[in-house]
This record gives structure tokens, sequence and C-alpha cells, in this order.
């Protein structure tokens, strides 16, 4: 799969913005960001939603929207939230989705493996989140596509479901499919993906396997979180006193991210600044560096502030 | 490589996903007890309670007044189906991501079309089978002859085509909830002053406006059929016009979303 250039706009908002961006066969690709970093819009344009205003899209090599026809049959979609009739059951749905295929798979197997047989004969609409999720994962994977496209599947999910779904795509790759997944969840990104794209304000900002995204560079973090707001300037004042190999990036006004080499000198000289600077430290945390923190230095921003936003 | 999860793509054959499709929407539609209320209950009840209540009522035609009234009424239970179950089955919909979910399976736009107007029509074809047994117990005696046969498919077709765009237009344009309140709204005003069960010639003046509207041509049409035998070619054509206009409109509006 292939995003070349890739604009989308709303309005005066623009949501992608020269994005281009590789997916190869039969990996599990994580496309990681904050809400509305672009994920959902570009998903959607792969998927033939949304036809590209500028750039290009496409899957298996085919064009989205021109050869509909001929990719639909072959990729499964696991839509955010809905997709199925407020009254249907879930066996039902599954099976009328199953039926719009020429070989799915079978349905009660299916069911069986996500945990769907307990929904019985309850409408769609009175479905745990959960419940309703599983299904449209088992809604994208039952006409056995070749890529399957899954946006935020475990969003909302309680911990055990959650490593349900990650075996599931863990066992789609093996079995040979491409696994096309959008999340804000650093973990999961990191648990599943083979290759990693962050993006952040429509564009891509690193590339990488999780392993290569969070080596090189500083290998450590502090995080120092105080009781009071810092002074003004305490950022610019302590990176004087570090010196060039830390990096500083506020996290709120009571916590601050230091990245760089976290020795014993170090931290003696945070300790110093705080007696100076008159600022009593709740804690002071020691870290490897993991992709929020590369997300961080990369965009200066959290993810979970990005959720806020 | 195989494993449980081993790709082996490829879209079922047209007419099986037309089928499902099919299938699908008539058995939720007949599942849903408010469409089911417009779709059965409420034609009986009109048909049962004009024949019971034509003296009060003033109903005098030169035929028995159940003869009158049965066509009219099949011609509501039509437009109840492929207008008002129709409208409110699509914006929920839309608004389910029900369409969405589709738009990426391998059922093509055509084929959901296709697949919806068989659902209509099988469930009209239960609705005709309803209102014949309780008309026929009321006394209705039609013989139509083979005139009136044609007549009363070409009716109910073509209605069904000039309803069904219509609620598509509705169901496209505006969100869920104010689809539902026009559609209901729509089925109320055509039941009582769109000459749908009544004959055109009940409602003074307006009834020459009511021919225009596709209401009181369906339910022209149907009368001229049943009652008489004719195929009404006015109001069929008249019809046509609707459903010309309606699927225009709708092809250019709809969104699906």
């Amino acid at each position: 799969m292939e995003v070349d250039a890739l604009v989308m706009r709303y309005g005066d908002t623009v949501a992608v913005d020269g994005l281009s961006l590789t997916v190869e066969p039969h990996t599990i690709t994580a496309v990681l960001g904050p809400n509305g970093a672009g994920k959902t819009t570009t998903l959607e344009t792969c998927e033939g939603y949304r036809k590209p205003q500028s750039g290009s899209v496409r899957v298996l090599g085919l064009d989205p929207v021109r050869d509909a026809r001929a990719l639909l049959p072959r990729i499964g979609v696991m839509l955010q939230e809905g997709g199925a009739w407020s009254g249907s059951r879930a066996d039902e749905m599954l099976r009328h989705i199953a039926a719009l295929h020429a070989h799915p798979l079978d349905v009660a197997m299916l069911e069986e493996r996500l945990g769907l047989a307990e929904c019985g004969r309850t409408p769609y609409r009175r479905l745990s989140g959960g419940l309703k999720q599983r299904l449209g994962l088992a809604m994208a994977l039952v006409g056995r596509p070749e890529v399957v496209f899954v946006d935020e599947p475990t969003a909302g999910l309680d911990p055990a479901v959650r490593r349900d779904v990650w075996e599931v795509m863990e066992e789609l790759r093996e079995d040979g499919a491409t696994v096309v997944l959008t999340t804000h969840y650093m973990d999961e990104a990191e648990r599943l993906a083979d290759r990693i794209h962050i993006i952040d304000r429509g564009r891509l900002v690193a590339s990488g396997s999780p392993i290569e995204l969070t080596r090189g560079g500083p290998t450590s973090t502090i995080r120092l979180v105080v009781t009071k707001p810092f002074p003004p300037g305490a950022p610019e004042s302590l990176k004087a006193a570090l010196g060039d190999q830390v990096e500083v990036v506020v996290l709120d006004e009571l916590s601050l991210l230091l990245t760089g080499s976290a020795d014993a000198s170090t931290l003696a000289r945070v300790s110093r600044w705080c007696e100076e600077n008159d600022v009593l430290p709740e804690s002071l945390t020691l870290g490897t560096r993991n992709l929020e923190d590369v997300f961080l230095e990369l965009t200066g921003r959290t993810l979970a502030r990005g959720v806020t936003e | 490589m195989t494993g449980t999860f081993t790709p082996m793509p490829g879209a079922a054959t047209l007419p099986r996903m037309v089928l499902t499709q099919a299938r699908m929407e008539s058995r939720l539609m007949l599942r849903n007890g408010e469409q089911l209320l417009i779709a059965v209950v409420i034609p009986v009840i009109v048909l049962v309670g004009l024949v019971g209540a034509a003296d009060s009522l003033g109903l005098d035609y030169d035929d028995p007044v159940v003869d009158v009234v049965t066509p009219g009424v099949l011609a509501l239970a039509v437009l109840s189906t492929s207008f008002t179950s129709l409208a409110i089955a699509t914006g929920f919909e839309r608004r389910y991501g029900v369409l969405k979910r589709l738009g990426t399976s391998p059922l093509p736009r055509s084929g959901l079309l296709a697949g919806k107007i068989l659902a209509l029509l099988l469930v009209e074809l239960l609705q005709v089978a309803v209102i014949a047994v309780v008309g026929v117990l009321l006394g209705w005696d039609p013989s139509p002859g083979p005139a009136g046969l044609v007549g009363a498919v070409l009716a109910a077709s073509l209605g069904t085509a000039a309803f069904a765009s219509l609620g598509l237009l509705v169901a496209g344009s505006l969100r869920a909830e104010a689809t539902l309140a026009v559609a209901n709204l729509v089925y109320l005003l055509l039941l009582a002053g769109g000459a749908v069960v009544l004959p055109a010639a009940a409602y003074g003046g307006f009834g020459d406006v009511a021919t225009w509207l596709p209401s009181g041509a369906l339910g022209e049409a149907m009368r001229d059929a049943l009652l008489h035998g004719d195929i009404a070619w006015r109001d069929l054509a008249v019809l046509l016009g609707w459903g010309a206009v309606g699927s225009v409109l709708a092809a250019r509006t709809f969104s699906w979303e």
C-alpha cells in the first residue's frame, strides 16, 4: 500500500498535509498519532470513502476510488464505531456480511474465536461497547481479506479483550494478511507493529520499527514532578544548568521530562537546581526512552494532550 | 501458508448479494414494531373503519364502499412501505454507519439499491395478501380482468418507484430524526388529504390538484384497475414523472454518511 503526498482538507482545516508512507505486505503497520492527527482521514482515503484532493493512494496496486469494485472484496474494514443495523443480531449481521463474499470464514468459528457467541439474540443496539467492537473486527475479517484496516481497534476495551484482539491481529499476519491499524495507544503500537508511522497534524514525523524508533540518541529519561507550579523560565534555566546533552520538555505546569544522559551527575545537577530555585520535587523518575518519549521529542506534545485537544 | 485467516478474498455473485441484502432488509422491516404498525395495522384499521362506518361518514358511491376503499388501502400500503418505511430505515442506516459499512463490502451501490427495492416488493406482497383477505371478509368482490390486473401491477410498481425515490431523497439529505418526522408527517397528510384511500372526487376542488400528487395518482390508478378493470395511463404517467424527478434529485443529493 502506498500513500503519496496526500492532502485532504475540510473547509479551512487541513486534515492531511502532504503525507507519504508505505505499508509492506504481510506486516502489521501502525499509524500512530493523537486524535485529530489525520489518521482516520488517511485510512478512509485508502478504503475509497474519500477521493484524494491532491496526491495519490494505491492499495494492492489499485486506485481505491476508480478500482473500487476490484479492490473492495480484497480488503476488510473495521470502523471506529457503528456499522450494523440497530435491530440486527450479531450472528445475523456477521452472516450477512459473510454472504456477500465468495469464500467467507466459518462464522461459528469466528464467533467462537472472538467471544461473540455470548451475544445470543440480543439486538446490536443493546450490546456492550466491547462486543460491538469485537463484532466490528469479525465483520472486517469474515471475507478473508488480504489487507485489513482497523481504526482504533481497542479504544475503550478492557485489558483481556485487548489482548484477544491483539492475538487475532498477530495471527492474521502469520497467516499472510496485511494489517494497517491506527491507534493513539503507545503500548499497542509498540507491542504489535512491525513498522510504525508517527503522524502529527497531518504530517509524517517519523517511521521505523519500534526498536529503530526508540534506539539511538538518548537512552534514558528523567521525569521531574513538583509540588507547586514551576517558576517562570524554569525549563530554560534548568537546561542551562544541565548543558546541551539534555533536552527539557514541559509536560504540564507540574512536570518536566528530561531526555539525555541520566547519569549520577545529571541527577545531582537537577537536585541542586531544585534547591537553588526553591522547587520541591515530589518525584524524580528514571526511565528508558519509549515511544511516548519519541513522540514527545518529535512533536513537543504528549499523545494524551493531543487526545484532549 | 494455510492458517485460519489465510487470505482468500472474493465477492459473491451479484444476484446472491442482492438476494442476501433483500432478505436481510425485509426481515428487519418486519421485525420492527413501528414499521409493522404503519405497514399492516394502520391500513387494516383504515379499511375496517371506513367500511364499518360508511353510513355515518356519508360515504356513498355507485359501487359498494368496500370495492372503492380496498384498492385505496392497497395504494396506502404501497405508500407506507416504499416511502415512510424506506425513508426511516435508510435514515437510520446512514446514522448508524450501516451504509458506510456496506460501502466497503463487495456489494456495489446498484446492488444495494436493487436489494432495497426487492425487499420493498416482498413486504408489499405480504401487505397485499393481508389487506386482500380482510377486504374479502368485508365483502370485497373484485373482478378486474386481465387489463385491470396489469393496471394494478403497473400502479404498484410505478408507485413504489416514485415513492421510493422520494423516500431516498428525504433520507439522503436530512438527519435521521428529521427524516423520521418528515416521513411520518407526509404519510399522515397524504392519508388524510392525498386522495389515496378515497377517490379524488371526494375532495371537491382540491381533488383536481390531488390527482397530480403521487398519492392521488397511485390511488386513482389502483381504483381504475381494480374497480373498472382499466389501465389508467394518465395516472401512471404522473407516477413515472414523480419517479424520474425523485430519482434525479435523490441521486444528486444523497449523502452516504
